[in-house]
């Protein structure tokens, strides 16, 4: 199974171009290229002419230095080598979660009560470790971003995530976390939650609750009350603007890239990922399939392993045997590549797809991302058609 | 190579950097130590199904579950630890819950608790493992051989193993501060191992060398080093280094083709160089990469590790595969050391 033939093309330079697209998000599972590829989207904007700020998440320390950034910088900072000239500019930032967190605190709260809250244990665990954090933080930023209007284009990477759809939800899980009606129910069962909770659950949750105090300790649930109580008058705050960044995701302003890798795992979080973007009605612009490997040479692997062969009993030239064997792993490759893309193609054929072939070794510079965004706005096809398909 | 004092380890731990295939490896390890006889039973621990995936399996209960037949009498047994549910189980053990757990856990209650305590989750999660590794059946033996865990990655590892660390945020008394003091035991002890899997690129490397360092900072043992798809070395070695820089003597395999008796078109021609150009760019990178993990500090690890390796599944990783790489472990001196269980074909005819 090949990507059918109609797939239709996402290109890429007409997504940046867009001058109503003024935030372009790049999602995807973990380990499939995210950072780098939003990073080379923002140098290709910025160069095409238009004021560009690149959000993004814990970047390779060599790709970081590439964007001139080599601390978390809570504010964008500009790099200067790019789009030097024109109108065109580049700012990049590293997200910062825990600063982030701690400024929302204090723009929500009196200073009193915010250095209360900053300095409880519970909210330390909360802001650090706890597996949403960065995620919500991620759209808190871009939502801060987005509210000053200084930008052409925003493009934000998504975190690390070992799910595609985690930055979605997180906002949400976190704010169930955070509203205190759990934490109330742990604390003070008895006056939580009203009759209709209460005889739902039953005795079983004054047991849970007493249980869950023996295991994680007096302490943690004391100070967990405690931030909880100071928290409860920011909340509505937080509310609202988490609100506001996923009506702004929904705004037709706004276009998705879901990146995969052709890989099993990746492209189904990718398909995940694309049904649930049409079901919260939020634009995707299409899939970028990430380090591929077209073959390069119209030879068919099997032809390629039968020459190798008699190469091989002609006499000793290793050279010819191993670049043709080199070429027949790669025709396998790639044949599989197009055959997971296919997989995903023909569940989701409206979905437009480019493809960038891999580059050897990491990206450490400009030059290395611009020829990314090459890459990444080129045909997207393998150019060996007949080869690839073997 | 696989050194003999590995296959006494009960407990494998198996991690890596997240896409360098570590799932795949655990499952291959567990193939390897089952086979000739031996029982293993693989265990998850992220709520990712990536057992039941790989195996082409429904998703896996929380239970314990045949999924593979080893070579020469051997089984595999699955696990995907759901901590909620370890959660539950616990409650359910010492406080009579009832129903009521259902809906806690439908509310949300339980992810509440296990989030206000990040250790809760880690302790609960290797007590199940703990209590898998030294449960015994009927005839007084091991119920398993040997049981691979499939563990958080390298960035999350050692803070998951270090139960006593954990701990530290848990009440002091309490039924699960009891039961972790036999876990800090098995973990620390040489019955555990952990094996750290790379491929051959900067990240993964620099983060196995991290991890290594903080496993010996925390007294945790470092088992093998597992580079994953290993290049399968096509290229002759000296002309690894031309290659990359561009250089590949179009001429000798003009000559070596003809030698043959075959022509290739001069776009053919071109192609297959770009490629093989490709290639010993990467083989380059890589090779410098895994160059680390044979270092002297400070680049390299402070022992030498024992290090094996397995190749690309370029048809991608099916059923037949696991076997294929489980093959080319015990090829690389893989096995288990405990006495091999007389297979049920032969305890048929014994009754």
């Amino acid at each position: 199974m090949s990507p059918r033939p109609e797939t239709p093309h996402l290109d890429i330079d007409t997504v940046l171009d867009n001058p109503t697209t003024n935030v372009l998000v790049c999602c995807g599972s973990g380990g499939v290229g995210k950072t780098t590829t939003a990073a080379a989207l923002a140098v290709r904007a910025a160069e095409r002419g238009r004021r560009t700020v690149v959000l993004t998440i814990d970047p390779a320390r060599r790709l970081a230095e590439a964007l001139g950034l080599s601390t978390l910088s809570n504010e964008p900072k500009q790099v200067p080598e790019v789009g030097a000239g024109g109108r065109g500019e580049l700012h990049a930032m590293m997200l910062d979660m825990r600063r982030t967190f701690d400024e929302m605190v204090y723009q929500h709260s009196t200073p009193d009560r915010a250095e209360k809250i900053v300095a409880n244990p519970f909210y330390q665990t909360i802001s650090s470790s706890f597996s949403g954090t960065q995620e919500y933080m991620a759209m808190e930023k871009l939502g801060q971003l987005a509210a000053t209007g200084t930008w052409d284009l925003i493009v934000v990477d998504t975190p690390p995530s070992r799910s595609a759809l985690d930055f979605l939800d997180a906002p949400q899980r976190m704010s169930s976390f955070l509203d205190g009606k759990m934490i109330r129910l742990l604390s003070a069962p008895a006056r939580a939650g009203g009759k209709g909770l209460r005889r739902l659950v039953g005795v079983g949750f004054g047991l849970f609750a007493k249980a869950v105090g023996t295991i994680i300790g007096g302490q943690m649930l004391a100070d967990a009350s405690a931030f909880v109580q100071a928290f409860d008058t920011m909340f509505g705050g937080f509310r609202e603007r988490a609100t506001m960044t996923y009506e702004l995701l929904r705004s037709p302003g706004t276009a998705f890239v879901v990146i995969a890798a052709p890989e099993p795992d990746a492209l189904r979080e990718a398909a995940y990922f694309v049904d649930r973007l049409a079901g919260e009605q939020m634009p995707l612009a299409g899939l970028i399939l990430n380090r591929v490997h077209p073959a390069l040479a119209d030879l068919p692997a099997g032809r390629a392993r039968e020459l190798a062969d008699q190469v091989e009993q002609a006499g000793n030239a290793r050279l010819a045997s191993a670049v043709l064997r080199l070429h027949a792993d790669r025709v396998d490759r790639a044949a599989r590549e197009q055959r997971l893309l296919g997989r995903f193609t023909n569940a989701h054929p409206s979905v437009a797809v480019t493809q960038v072939a891999a580059v050897a070794g990491d990206i450490t510079d400009l030059a290395g991302l611009r020829e990314i965004g090459e890459r990444l706005s080129g045909p997207g096809r393998a150019p060996v058609e007949s080869a690839a398909l073997g | 190579m696989w050194p003999e004092e590995l296959s006494r380890a009960r407990l494998h731990v198996v991690t890596g950097k997240g896409g360098t295939g570590k799932t795949t490896v655990a499952a291959a390890l567990a193939l390897a130590l089952a086979s000739g006889g031996r029982r293993t039973l693989l265990v998850e621990v992220e709520n990712r199904q990536g057992i039941a995936q790989l195996f082409d399996t429904s998703p896996l209960p929380y239970a314990e579950t045949r999924i593979a037949v080893a070579p020469g009498g051997g089984e595999v047994r699955a696990l995907a630890i759901d901590p909620e549910a370890a959660l539950l189980d616990y409650l359910e053990m010492f406080y009579n819950l009832g129903i009521a757990g259902r809906t806690l856990r439908k509310m949300g209650a339980i992810e509440f608790a296990t989030t206000l305590a990040p250790g809760l989750r880690d302790v609960l999660l290797t007590g199940k493992v703990k209590e898998c590794v030294t449960r015994t059946g009927e005839d007084g033996r091991h119920l398993y051989d040997a049981v691979v865990l499939d563990a958080p990655p390298t960035g999350r590892v050692v803070p998951f193993l270090d139960v006593t660390k954990a701990m530290a945020d848990l009440s002091k008394s309490g039924p699960i501060n009891r039961q972790s003091e036999g876990v800090v035991r098995l973990l620390h002890s040489a019955d555990t191992v952990v094996h750290l899997v790379t491929i051959g690129e900067d990240l993964p490397v620099t983060e196995t060398l991290e991890t290594v360092t903080e496993l010996d900072a925390a007294d945790l043992r470092t088992g093998a080093v597992i580079v994953n798809r290993a290049d399968p070395r096509r290229l002759p070695a000296r002309s690894v280094e031309s290659a990359a820089d561009g250089r590949v003597d179009r001429v000798r395999i003009r000559a070596g083709l003809s030698e043959a008796g075959i022509e290739l078109t001069d776009a053919q021609l071109d192609g297959l160089i770009e490629e093989t150009v490709e290639h010993a760019q990467l083989l380059q990178s890589s090779e410098a990469a895994l160059a680390r993990l044979s270092a002297r500090p400070p680049d390299g690890p402070a022992e030498p590790l024992p290090r094996l390796e397995l190749p690309e599944m370029l048809d991608g990783v099916e059923l037949g595969a696991l076997y294929e790489l489980a093959e080319l472990l015990a090829g690389q001196g893989v096995h288990s050391n405990a006495v091999p269980r007389p297979s049920r074909v032969a305890e048929a005819a014994r009754r």
